[in-house]
């Protein structure tokens, strides 16, 4: 048996690349004759654009040309849209505004384009572009929903009154209503979910190149789903039609969903290189990231969860308002509410909930997906309240999450989501022990000797993964189908290559899924190459995001690999003349079970391509492909317990100890899933305690680059401890839940609850920077001297 | 980055002479702060007269209690002179808190008190222990030097060549860094020096670094941490930003303070 498979620790066969400089990602992209992009953008968050001079520009050296949203729109490129549909209390559809990959006659956000210099270098390209001049009509602007939503407030899209996108509800209102009113205890707590930049480390990049002889354009872009980017290019936005568009992600460093949608530069770059006949390239700086890249969260809710005498939760109410920024992104309206409010049950029986949520347009960048999308505004909004309640009650904030645990599986939700498994007394239990929960009070007695403020935190996070069977999400709104498709192509000498439509930006699927394909045929995975991201090698796929990689993509692998094994067993039956069911596959051998007759696995590809020797009516060809769609969600879920120390002094909180227990199902490679809840548990305390983008009541970012936005770097994290109690998901044929985003999404309220168990006061809200926590300190000292 | 013309000069004649030159040129020290500003479009100097080559500005000395590091002595070098350590540790310490490894190789003294950034620590330490900051022309007292934000008493062209620390009896910095940045959101220098105990504040205030008078009257008359509690800074003069509102720079300048005492 090889070492390789399922549950192994093999070494990530990409990081030989990676970590020797030797990654090929876009910027490394060269084409012959290629130019340079450099756009113009507006420097105003809300302004009618009055004129456009290019004369200037278009004189300077190296210009190739400047091109204009009039141009654009004149040559019937179609607007940017948003791929998922949601339709309103009244039954209305959502306003979706116009999104011109270039502004035509209005600019809404700080960083809207309005026109792009071509030129023969970056230097010459950025030079011109300073010297477009562009006539802005400057208008007021509103940069948060409470002000969008004002009345007399700015006007943002005409066909969005008030700002308004859409005003949706999920849940049974009346009941969830007469269950609080008729609740023994309420919790109510107004929670913002803070706004965050999403910062891959590899910004945001195109090379596109038409190639006037064949008709044909291929790009290059950082896409964590190329053949989204290339159905969406070809049938919205008009660039080409797909059999003429060849879209390739060669390696791409980070994504966290900002690489998920298609932006106005890889348009723009397709249609600049079809009018000037030139390869156009485009890389953005890290200060065009801040302001360009689709931001994440940016919710306001006011929530209310009820309990009966015995303390069991009987009714949940959340309303939300969600900021949508000026335009909405490919995917912006499924998070604040399919992705977000199906969650709000969490781990709990709860047998009332009710959300209703409203989305305003805002003069800011476009906010969308970040990892975890819309379950780490749900999680934290559960799990701040039911650690509230249990202070409120006096009651142990475990033990209240405890009796409330949903245990039958499958369980219903009053919120469309079916519980498929999961083990979360079991998870509890888990981390209680290795955090050692019952020692915390000694530890916070030495603490304080110590003149430090020691605080414990909970979070018992569920999510929903392997996103998505395809007619459910179709009957919510979704524009597409959430399936994956894969190919086995074993070569005649054995080697196999694995093309699949899941496309990596540093999950590991190159060692991942060349595990799963040792574990089933026991070859080395050395022996086993993973295809991916090129639309013109791999048929299709729906691409990397929801931890849906390993669910959905894999288990479409795995489909795929059930046809081959079938086929290989039936060519190895034949030529060792034996029966099917008699045949096994290991140590590199097709074997006839209890005997010494095997072929080699070498040999059974040999076979197939030779066809000398192949049964009556076998196609020649060792090749097969699958798609799978998914049946249920899945459901990670998970208990992370946190403890920190606060300087009351200074408001500086260290974490001193955090501890994971997850429950994801099957894992393929403890070290890959280790590696990904390390890093989304860092970047969940970075949310928690540092990240914020933050805008001026006019639309200005104030928080546009490292001095100001605030990154989680090594020092500020603890180590972890990290540990798993899995129970199998019933729903894929792999019985994998998904590990990309649970760290994201679990560890935020962990941390605050933290926080505010330490500092005596409920009202803090992230990032938890040491200057808040030293104000909430505050209060706690006003109240008391007040009494 | 706009086009510029590099020179590297020999002399701190050879680089003044350069500079009167240019159209509008500026020297280049270790260019911590000038090269990303330029990076960024936001500084476009006609040439860059590079002084950190001048042999003559990397020197440091101990004479009786005078501690003189020249202006091109980057910040690691401070941090590592056993020299300054043993003369004025707090300033070796100082030096060694600076950004991080990379900043600390290029960064020079010479370069961050001429661009008198108010989150910079070398104009904590210049006030706070009484400095002289010599140029290529005269000498002027570190209290008339730190003009305002990002503006020093130094006329056009004349360039900083060294810095001169009297020994303090004792001295000790405290610095609350910028979550992000990791510049000072409030630095203290507090020292006890011949002419009595000084106190400098950087990062903290709306109008640059600036002696806290009230500081250092509690510390003149009681050399501890502990006098530092309750001492006042009004809220009025501080900086507010979305890393810490003005009240919360103001309540650290008195911890930061007793802090600096502590590391005295």
């Amino acid at each position: 048996m090889t070492d390789q498979g399922i549950g192994a620790r093999v070494l990530r066969k990409e990081d030989k690349r990676f970590i020797t400089g030797k990654g090929k990602y876009t910027d490394d992209i060269v084409q012959p004759n290629q130019a340079y992009a450099a756009f113009v953008r507006s420097p105003h968050a809300h302004a009618n654009v009055k004129s456009i001079d290019a004369s200037a520009a278009e004189a300077m050296e190296g210009v190739e040309a400047v091109l204009n949203g009039h141009q654009l729109t004149g040559d019937g490129i179609g607007n940017i849209i948003c791929g998922w549909g949601i339709t309103s209390k009244d039954g209305s559809p959502m306003n979706m505004g116009a999104w011109s990959a270039l502004a035509t006659d209005k600019v809404r956000y700080v960083g809207d384009a309005v026109a792009v210099v071509i030129a023969d270098s970056k230097a010459q390209a950025q030079a011109a572009a300073e010297a477009v001049m562009v006539e802005y009509e400057v208008l007021p602007a509103t940069s948060n929903v409470l002000a969008s939503m004002k009345e007399g407030a700015p006007q943002i899209h005409e066909n969005a009154p008030g700002n308004l996108i859409f005003d949706w509800e999920i849940g049974n209102k009346d009941e969830t209503d007469a269950a609080l009113a008729s609740a023994h205890h309420t919790t109510t707590m107004d929670i913002t979910n803070n706004r965050l930049s999403p910062n891959p480390m590899e910004p945001r990049s195109a090379v596109a190149t038409f190639d006037e002889s064949e008709d044909h354009y291929t790009l290059y872009t950082t896409s964590q789903n190329p053949h989204v980017a290339r159905l969406v290019l070809s049938a919205f936005y008009n660039v080409a039609p797909e059999h003429k568009l060849r879209v390739i992600a060669p390696d791409v460093g980070g994504g966290f969903g900002a690489k998920i949608y298609i932006y106005p530069e890889e348009i723009v770059c397709l249609w600049a290189s079809m009018k000037t006949n030139r390869s156009v390239k485009w890389t953005s700086t890290r200060s065009e990231a801040f302001l360009t890249d689709a931001h994440g969260r940016d919710h306001v809710s006011t929530a209310t969860m009820g309990f009966d005498a015995d303390n069991n939760i009987v009714g949940f109410k959340v309303n939300t308002k969600a900021n949508l920024g000026a335009y909405m992104s490919l995917f912006s309206s499924s998070v604040p509410t399919y992705l977000y409010a199906t969650l709000l049950s969490g781990q709990y029986n709860i047998a009332n909930v009710y959300c209703d949520v409203q989305t305003y347009y805002t003069n800011t960048v476009p906010v969308d997906a970040y990892r975890g999308a819309g379950r780490p505004e749900a999680a934290y909004l559960i799990e701040r309240m039911i650690e509230t309640a249990a202070r409120e009650l006096g009651v142990d904030p475990g033990e209240l999450r405890r009796q409330n645990f949903v245990r039958e599986f499958p369980h219903q939700t009053p919120v469309i989501m079916a519980y498929d498994s999961g083990d979360f007394a079991g998870n509890l239990d888990q981390a209680k022990a290795a955090a050692d929960v019952a020692g915390f009070p000694a530890r916070k007695e030495e603490a304080a000797k110590r003149g430090k403020l020691r605080g414990l935190g909970y979070s018992n996070y569920i999510e929903a993964c392997g996103i998505a069977p395809s007619a459910a999400v179709g009957s919510l709104g979704a524009g597409v189908g959430l399936w994956e498709s894969a190919e086995v192509r074993v070569n005649p000498v054995g080697t196999i290559e694995i093309l699949t439509g899941s496309h990596s930006h540093g999950q590991g699927h190159e060692t991942t899924f060349a595990q799963l394909v040792s574990e089933r045929f026991d070859l080395p995975t050395d022996n086993i190459q993973i295809v991916h991201g090129d639309t013109d090698k791999v048929q299709f796929g729906m691409g990397t995001y929801g931890s849906r990689s390993g669910a959905v993509g894999m288990s479409a692998i795995s489909k795929a690999l059930d046809k081959v094994e079938a086929k290989v067993k039936k060519i190895a039956a034949h030529v060792l003349e034996a029966s099917e069911d008699d045949i096994v596959i290991e140590g590199g051998e097709v074997k006839v079970k209890g005997t010494d007759k095997a072929m080699g696995w070498h040999e059974v590809g040999l076979s197939a391509y030779t066809a000398h020797n192949l049964p009556e009516g076998m196609e020649p060809g060792l090749k097969e492909g699958a798609f799978y769609d998914p049946t249920n969600f899945t459901f990670p879920a998970g208990c992370y317990i946190c403890e920190v120390e606060v300087d009351p002094q200074t408001g500086v909180t260290e974490i001193v100890q955090f501890t994971a227990s997850d429950d994801f199902g099957t894992i393929i490679n403890p070290m890959i899933v280790e590696g990904q809840v390390h890093g989304g548990i860092a970047q969940g305390i970075g949310q928690a305690m540092m990240e914020h983008a933050v805008y001026d009541d006019d639309g200005q970012l104030l928080s546009g680059s490292y001095m100001d936005y605030c990154m989680p770097r090594a020092d500020d994290v603890p180590n972890y401890t990290v540990s798993h109690h899995s129970t199998t998901c019933p729903g894929n044929p792999l019985g994998m839940k998904g590990c990309g985003e649970a760290g994201a999404i679990g560890s935020p309220p962990a941390v605050i609850n933290a926080i505010t168990d330490a500092i005596g006061n409920n009202n803090l809200s992230m990032p938890a920077t040491p200057s808040r926590v030293w104000a909430a300190l505050q209060q706690v000292s006003a109240a008391q001297a007040a009494e | 980055m706009y086009d510029t013309t590099y020179y590297r000069a020999s002399s701190v004649s050879d680089a003044t002479s350069k500079l009167a030159g240019t159209e509008d040129g500026m020297f280049l020290a270790g260019g911590q702060t000038l090269i990303p500003t330029m990076k960024q479009r936001l500084a476009a100097p006609s040439d860059l007269v590079d002084v950190s080559g001048i042999d003559a500005l990397k020197n440091i000395s101990v004479d009786g209690e005078v501690v003189t590091i020249g202006a091109a002595c980057t910040h690691a070098q401070v941090a590592g002179s056993s020299e300054v350590a043993q003369a004025i540790p707090a300033l070796a310490s100082l030096a060694g808190g600076i950004g991080d490894p990379a900043v600390r190789a290029r960064g020079t003294i010479g370069g961050s008190i001429a661009n008198n950034d108010p989150a910079a620590d070398y104009p904590a330490a210049c006030l706070g222990l009484g400095a002289t900051i010599v140029t290529d022309t005269r000498e002027i007292p570190a209290d008339e030097f730190f003009v305002g934000m990002f503006e020093t008493a130094l006329d056009e062209g004349e360039m900083v060549t060294a810095v001169k620390f009297p020994k303090p009896t004792k001295a000790g910095y405290a610095k609350f860094p910028n979550p992000a940045s990791r510049y000072a959101m409030v630095g203290v220098m507090a020292a006890q020096t011949g002419n009595g105990v000084r106190v400098a504040v950087t990062g903290a205030g709306n109008d640059g670094v600036f002696r806290h008078n009230a500081l250092e009257e509690a510390l003149g008359a009681n050399w501890s941490a502990d006098a530092t509690q309750g001492v006042a800074t009004d809220a009025d003069d501080m900086l507010s930003d979305i890393h810490g509102s003005a009240e919360y720079r103001a309540h650290l300048v008195s911890v930061m303070a007793g802090r600096a005492v502590d590391n005295s």
